[in-house]
């Protein structure tokens, strides 16, 4: 299939430098790809896709009738990252998942970062992922975020920048797991000739990572999911599955002699190191939220005591939040006494009045953001906006202006995406998945999700993102 | 393992194990309709009531029809034990312990669920039923060799055995059924060639007609009945399936399980036990329709005590509950 019509227009285009002229690492797969007829290149497509649909790779759509389930669109012409390019990335992750780590060590307990003046206090006691019930928690070797996922964009000059923490439960490994089992089914000679590196060892990675949190030897390590119906619940099971351990749900599990234990055809069992997948507000009744049937009763008081650990620890949410997202440079050179290697996107607080005067004058030009939400709610994009949904969203910043930011519209990169029988260039971002256990450790590459409708700039999956196979070189 | 997980690999076979004995079952039918004297042809409702779910159907369709018995039994996603309905819910089970189970199996499931939904929504197993049968009947098939093949045979395997061996020796039963229903033996008939011919269908629809030519020769209903009851070996044999359905609780219980003790393992071993010393002279004394009757209540009752010893989430005695919140 030839991309001799493919124009990269006026973005960055992460394939090609120029109309015609693939970026040199990108080479040897773009003349792959040319090499095949239209008939072979589909039939290749289809075969990925038939695979996924039998492998039952699929998410479920919040809102939808319960358990509907979809094929995760998947686009068989692969990102690349050239190595040096990842060389730095990988830095700026190390750096801003300890300085994160560091903030949330601090802020649920001596609050110095706060006393010192760098941030406001009642922005982070305002914050929703603020957990009071976590204050002078000590987790388990001190680590809060044992799992982050940080979603990265790349803008027209090639510059990337970090656009929100995830670290809470990032999702979507699953896919980039799956993502290359399929690739590999069908581009073998591809994975021969160019050297991609693996992204194979996450399972045994997070492992690792979840074992070390507990001394006890040959320890009980678990994954708690909200259940069958919960939209990311192939992944928990894939993960499951991948780490060998039991995918227990909340009622599965129960607080006995000060321990939590799994009810097991053989009586009670142990349970040592938890990865839950539950969130933050239902994973005790006794604590958070009483209607909860998806925790455990008495969970957080054997957390508390120091005989089960949970990764992540409760109460990361509060760096999730994208007004405290606004602080992170600052906190990597207030805990690290660093540069940040990837700049945060400019961002303004509609809490500060100065900045939600700009923000309230220039909606048209800016992207509005929900503190709180995920998965590209609560959004809007002031330059595809009408009128009145500007309107709209301007009556929601004065309600209640802690709850929103502004940031200036991204040309986000783009990559070749299959469009019927010729290629166009489709937005994408790039989530990679950072470890951080006895030492941090991040995935060589990602999930590439991809705006399919032209134009887009919304990746998210559950408004019609598709995602993308990621080669780190 | 998680009682739960038990509990939904035990289910997934069952739920297979039923879809594939609903295909035998049609699948019966429609071949001694081939031979039935006229008028008789269109009794299709012994067959519904063979399943124990008239009430369900005749509150549905009404009258039992070749084309409404087909849906009803295949394709109704109304009735919980519709072919398509308990592929779909064998997935949802397979879902919930993707992680236990191997990917191969997983990805059977969901084939042969894709496939079934694929054939109704077509019409497909309306116009070529007896196609489609064989379709489903295959799929199950190749799960239990994936199954076996894939799966370490550790306890998970052993509660998926169990189950797929407790619903074939009930739904085994209940084809031995479906003669008695559609044909009440009428002396006049016994030993006629069409009697013989009705038979070796039933046989056929078990998958058991060449082993049971190897075993007994002629065609008997003594003998018929006798090979698909007590038979040890045959795999679709009731005795079979409780030898091997018993091997599996032992395992699951382990050597130090107690199975004598256990209330499953008691109620499991004297059924069987029943089935050693019973002979094919007392049960056609007292009623073959009577002797399954009683046989399926009993089976019924050794599910109830798996569930109560394996899978109920019972409270747990000083449990922390949300009652203890202060």
């Amino acid at each position: 299939m030839q991309f001799a019509s493919y124009d990269p227009e006026n973005f960055y285009d992460e394939t090609f430098e120029d109309r015609g002229r693939p970026r040199p690492g990108c080479t040897l797969v773009m003349e792959k790809i040319a090499s095949l007829t239209d008939g072979e290149f589909k039939r290749r497509q289809q075969a990925a896709e038939r695979v996924l649909l039998d492998m039952g790779v699929t998410f479920g759509v919040q809102g939808e009738a319960t358990g509907q389930e979809h094929i995760f669109p998947f686009d068989i012409v692969p990102r690349i990252v050239e190595a040096s390019v990842w060389e730095r990335l990988e830095r700026g992750l190390r750096q801003r998942v300890t300085a994160l780590n560091c903030f949330l060590q601090d802020v649920y307990h001596d609050k110095k970062i706060i006393k010192d003046g760098i941030i406001p206090g009642d922005l982070v006691a305002s914050s929703k992922g603020f957990l009071k019930a976590c204050e002078g928690l000590n987790p388990p070797k001190g680590i809060w975020c044992h799992i982050a996922g940080i979603d990265l964009v790349r803008v027209t000059d090639g510059t990337f920048y970090v656009l929100e923490d995830n670290m809470r439960c990032p999702s979507g490994v699953a896919y980039v797991l799956e993502a290359r089992q399929v690739m590999k089914r069908t581009f073998p000679e591809l994975f021969e000739a160019s050297r991609v590196r693996p992204v194979d060892e996450y399972p045994g990675r997070l492992l690792d990572t979840l074992q070390c949190l507990t001394d006890r030897p040959d320890p009980t390590v678990v994954i708690l999911t909200p259940g069958t119906y919960n939209s990311a619940y192939y992944e928990h099971s894939l993960l499951a599955q991948k780490m060998g351990v039991e995918l227990v749900e909340g009622a599965d599990l129960v607080v006995v002699d000060g321990f939590v234990q799994m009810r097991t055809t053989r009586g009670l069992k142990r349970v040592d190191v938890i990865y839950r997948r539950v969130n933050d507000e239902f994973l005790d009744p006794l604590v958070f939220r009483e209607e909860s049937l998806l925790g455990v009763p008495g969970l957080m008081d054997v957390y508390r005591k120091g005989r089960v650990a949970l990764a992540n620890a409760p109460g990361t949410g509060v760096a999730d939040d994208k007004a405290i997202y606004a602080y992170v440079e600052k906190f990597i050179r207030y805990y690290l006494g660093e540069e940040p290697v990837i700049p945060n996107v400019p961002t303004y607080l509609c809490s500060d009045e100065k900045d939600r005067a700009y923000v309230l004058d220039h909606l048209d030009q800016l992207v509005i953001k929900a503190t709180n939400e995920a998965g590209g709610h609560g959004m809007l994009i002031g330059s595809q906006a009408g009128r009145r949904e500007r309107e709209e969203f301007a009556g929601r910043i004065l309600a209640d202006p802690r709850n929103y930011i502004a940031q200036p519209v991204l040309a986000l990169s783009r990559v070749p995406t299959i469009c019927g029988d010729h290629f166009e260039g489709r937005h994408v971002d790039l989530r990679p998945y950072i470890l951080y256990g006895r030492d941090i450790h991040v995935m060589p590459g990602g999930l590439t999700r991809v705006a399919l409708r032209k134009g887009s700039l919304v990746v998210n999956s559950c408004q019609g993102g598709g995602n993308k196979d990621t080669w780190v070189l | 393992m998680l009682s739960r997980v038990a509990s939904a690999i035990y289910w997934m076979n069952r739920y297979i194990e039923r879809a594939e004995n609903y295909a035998r079952f049609i699948d019966v039918r429609l071949t001694l309709t081939l031979d039935l004297p006229e008028g008789t042809a269109e009794q299709w409702d012994p067959l519904v009531r063979t399943t124990g779910d008239d009430a369900v159907f005749a509150g549905r369709f009404g009258k039992p029809t070749k084309e409404n018995v087909i849906r009803f039994l295949a394709a109704d996603t109304d009735n919980p034990n519709s072919i398509l309905s308990c592929l779909s819910a064998a997935r949802q089970n397979a879902r919930s312990v993707r992680e236990i189970i191997s990917s191969e199996m997983w990805e059977q499931v969901n084939r042969s669920y894709l496939t079934v939904t694929d054939a109704v929504s077509s019409g497909r197993f309306m116009q070529n039923p007896q196609g489609f049968f064989a379709e489903v009947k295959m799929a199950s098939h190749l799960f239990g060799g994936i199954t076996d093949a894939t799966m370490s045979h550790g306890e998970g395997w052993h509660f998926g055995r169990l189950g797929r061996l407790l619903e074939r020796a009930d739904k085994t039963s209940r084809i031995l059924d479906v003669k008695y229903f559609i044909l009440l033996p009428d002396v006049s008939d016994v030993g006629t060639p069409f009697d013989n011919i009705q038979w070796s269908a039933l046989l056929k629809s078990a998958s058991a007609l060449e082993m049971y030519r190897k075993h007994a020769g002629r065609i008997t209903p003594h003998q018929v009945v006798e090979f698909l009851i007590f038979n040890p070996n045959f795999p679709r044999a009731i005795r079979y399936c409780l030898i091997k359905g018993e091997d599996s609780l032992h395992a699951i219980l382990g050597s130090d399980g107690g199975a004598g003790q256990n209330l499953a393992g008691r109620r499991l071993g004297r059924l069987r036990a029943d089935l050693d010393y019973a002979d094919i002279g007392e049960i056609t004394a007292q009623g073959l329709h009577e002797f399954l009757d009683n046989f399926q209540a009993e089976l019924n009752r050794v599910g109830d005590a798996i569930f109560e010893t394996f899978f109920a989430l019972r409270p747990v005695e000083g449990a922390m509950t949300k009652g203890d919140i202060q």
